[in-house]
């Protein structure tokens, strides 16, 4: 059984004209100690796909919907007492801001030992011995020192370290990671994703990471969900999803990404676009999602949504068009 | 710190100076001869003239103002022209009943406001929250003196749970002190409670869009502590500053307040001394309301550090 199962997750918010479907009939897994990134462009969901993981999205106006199984529990069917006993402790999670994240008036000790003192009932001062053990864990120099001063002290990059520290406190079984990298330095951002990738060993937990950034992806994932305006359109292992990518979108996505030292060797340095706009998600498409966008697109697409299917082993896409390989039986 | 904090409390020097010679030209703007009230329907012009020599008030201005400026330095306020005691001493018998009304009405203010706009804010646009912003349309829009006059028709005439006027010194027991003091400071914290219930609930509405909540809940934080302990921490700057300017609203309400449930405070006496045109006790008293005024907010900027890592001095 999986560690995570999302089945028909449906996240909509009521909106003054008519209802956003956020997130329509997502389906996913995720395995014990896995790396799934779930990738798109902006408002295709995977954030808010996350923040119904934890049940953060405000309700009203938002709505979630389905079924989010978590070692065999239906999350949505929790009480509030009961997801707050998972939140920070079976699933935790990194935002993508480390500037604004913290409480600014908050010591970082005190920030990563609440949830040693919620879920671990440890006195302030073992909740302050174990912060101060987090934070060399994570690569802070002077542990003892840093766990006295607050987040406007720190650096970008510290400030991720410490989010990190504060969500493996607890040493949780899914770590959710939401655009972790997206706001640090790219010198910082390998360092980021290079101790998430370490310590995902030591604490041994599962990782769900949201990006927009494929080299992210190839970095740290073993497997790629591609979200589209709220659906999934492509799944696969990384190495398949890069090499052979099946849905027009994904190709998309990949032409888009510039290539190290491609102006040297005198190719063509002109990157592809995706011409158009995400659709609005208010109304309900009847064809295929990226149908307005694709540059194949026909008026199958534009009239009957394309299922997800099996297109290779280990690899799903909803295309009509997506080459389909004889799957193994 | 230290350096800051002697530098605020110089920088007082030249306001207390501006308000000193504002309270001082009172005597000069304001209308009717002092010297002509004390002496009295009966007087001669020759027996005016007598008295406004030995008070005098025949000096030069400025040099009145400075032989004043140089007696308060030495913590003499003169005497009052009414009764001939010392300004100072007259103050202090007046001063107890007047600080037990603020501070009564201040922490029952901030007990009862602060918690009204976390809720306020946390439920925002429901009923609650409607009824708090409602109540303080309320507080703002009433007088002091109608809600004075209206507790103490209900609480103390018609239910007899409360003494209707008067004023029991601490010094005879917590008691009879404080029972004294609820309608009172009920009366005169209206107004303080609807502007500080309103600050909270605008600041911390603001805080609670704050990335810094998300991750508190993300956590698995209880909504107490995200309310008390995460948002209200970051809402206390403007919070304290809008509390203690309010002191001012205080000051102001404590003068009608006292008259109303006839405390024997400073108020009174200030009402008093002008019906009397007693000007040594009216500057008294407004010098000593802005002494307390500044120190008060020149202790709130001090208290920002507190409530604020980021601030530094």
């Amino acid at each position: 059984m999986a560690l995570l199962e999302v089945e028909n997750l449906q996240t909509h918010f009521r909106a003054a004209d008519g209802i956003n479907r956020a997130v329509d009939g997502l389906n996913f897994h995720v395995n014990a100690r896995e790396t799934v990134a779930i990738v798109g462009e902006s408002g295709c969901g995977k954030s808010v796909t996350a923040m119904s993981i934890l049940r953060l999205i405000p309700e009203p106006p938002g709505k979630i919907a389905g079924a989010i199984r978590f070692d065999g529990r239906d999350l949505l069917t929790l009480s509030d007492r009961e997801m707050r006993a998972i939140r920070g402790n079976e699933i935790s999670m990194i935002f993508q801001e480390p500037m604004t994240s913290l409480n600014p008036v908050l010591t970082v000790g005190k920030q990563i030992g609440e949830t040693l003192r919620l879920h671990q009932g440890m006195s302030s001062n073992q909740a302050e011995a174990r912060a101060v053990e987090m934070l060399k864990l994570v690569g802070i120099p002077e542990p003892e020192r840093r766990v006295r001063e607050y987040p406007h002290q720190l650096s970008g990059g510290m400030r991720q370290r410490v989010m990190i520290a504060i969500a493996l406190a607890c040493n949780p079984k899914l770590l959710i990671a939401d655009e972790p990298t997206t706001a640090l330095d790219v010198t910082i951002q390998a360092q980021i994703l290079d101790l998430m990738r370490d310590l995902k060993n030591t604490v041994g937990a599962a990782i769900v990471i949201i990006t927009h950034d494929l080299g992210v992806v190839a970095e740290v994932a073993e497997r790629v969900i591609v979200m589209y305006a709220g659906r999934k359109v492509e799944e696969a292992a990384v190495e398949k999803l890069f090499r052979n990518p099946r849905h027009p979108y994904t190709q998309g996505l990949l032409g888009s990404m510039p290539k190290l030292g491609s102006s040297l060797s005198g190719e063509e340095t002109r990157l592809q676009e995706i011409p158009g706009l995400v659709p609005s998600l208010k109304r309900k498409i009847d064809g295929c999602v990226f149908a307005s966008r694709c540059s194949y697109a026909t008026d199958l697409c534009r009239t009957i949504s394309p299922a997800l299917e099996e297109k290779a082993e280990g690899h799903i896409a909803a295309c009509h068009y997506a080459i389909k390989e004889a799957v193994a039986a | 710190m230290f350096a800051y904090v002697i530098r605020r409390i110089l920088a007082t020097i030249p306001v207390m100076a501006i308000v000193a010679l504002f309270v001082f030209s009172l005597l000069y703007i304001a209308p009717g001869d002092p010297a002509a009230v004390i002496a009295g329907d009966q007087a001669t012009p020759d027996d005016v003239e007598r008295i406004r020599a030995s008070l005098g008030l025949d000096r030069p201005y400025l040099v009145r103002f400075g032989a004043w400026v140089f007696d308060i330095i030495r913590g003499d306020l003169g005497v009052s022209i009414f009764t001939n005691l010392p300004v100072s001493l007259m103050i202090k018998q007046r001063i107890e009943p007047t600080l037990s009304l603020m501070l009564v009405t201040l922490i029952l203010a901030i007990s009862i406001a602060v918690p009204m706009g976390v809720v306020a804010a946390w439920k925002v646009g429901t009923w609650i929250d409607r009824a708090v912003m409602g109540f303080a349309v309320l507080g703002f829009s009433v007088p002091v003196f109608v809600v004075g006059y209206l507790l103490a028709y209900v609480f103390a005439l018609q239910l007899d749970w409360l003494p209707v006027q008067g004023y029991t010194s601490i010094s005879q027991g917590f008691g009879p002190w404080i029972e004294n003091l609820i309608l009172p400071a009920i009366a005169l914290g209206s107004v303080y409670i609807a502007l500080i219930a309103r600050i909270t609930r605008a600041t911390m509405l603001e805080v609670l869009q704050q990335d810094y909540i998300r991750t508190a809940r993300a956590k698995g934080a209880g909504q107490r502590s995200i309310l008390f302990l995460h948002a209200l921490k970051n809402a206390a700057v403007p919070i304290v500053t809008v509390i203690g300017i309010g002191i001012a609203l205080l000051i102001g309400g404590a003068v009608v307040t006292e008259s109303v449930f006839a405390i024997p405070g400073l108020g009174r006496l200030t009402v008093d001394a002008i019906l009397r045109r007693d000007y040594p006790v009216i500057q008294g008293v407004i010098l000593l309301f802005s002494f307390v005024y500044v120190l008060v907010n020149l202790g709130i900027d001090l208290l920002y550090t507190l409530f604020d890592p980021r601030i530094r001095y």
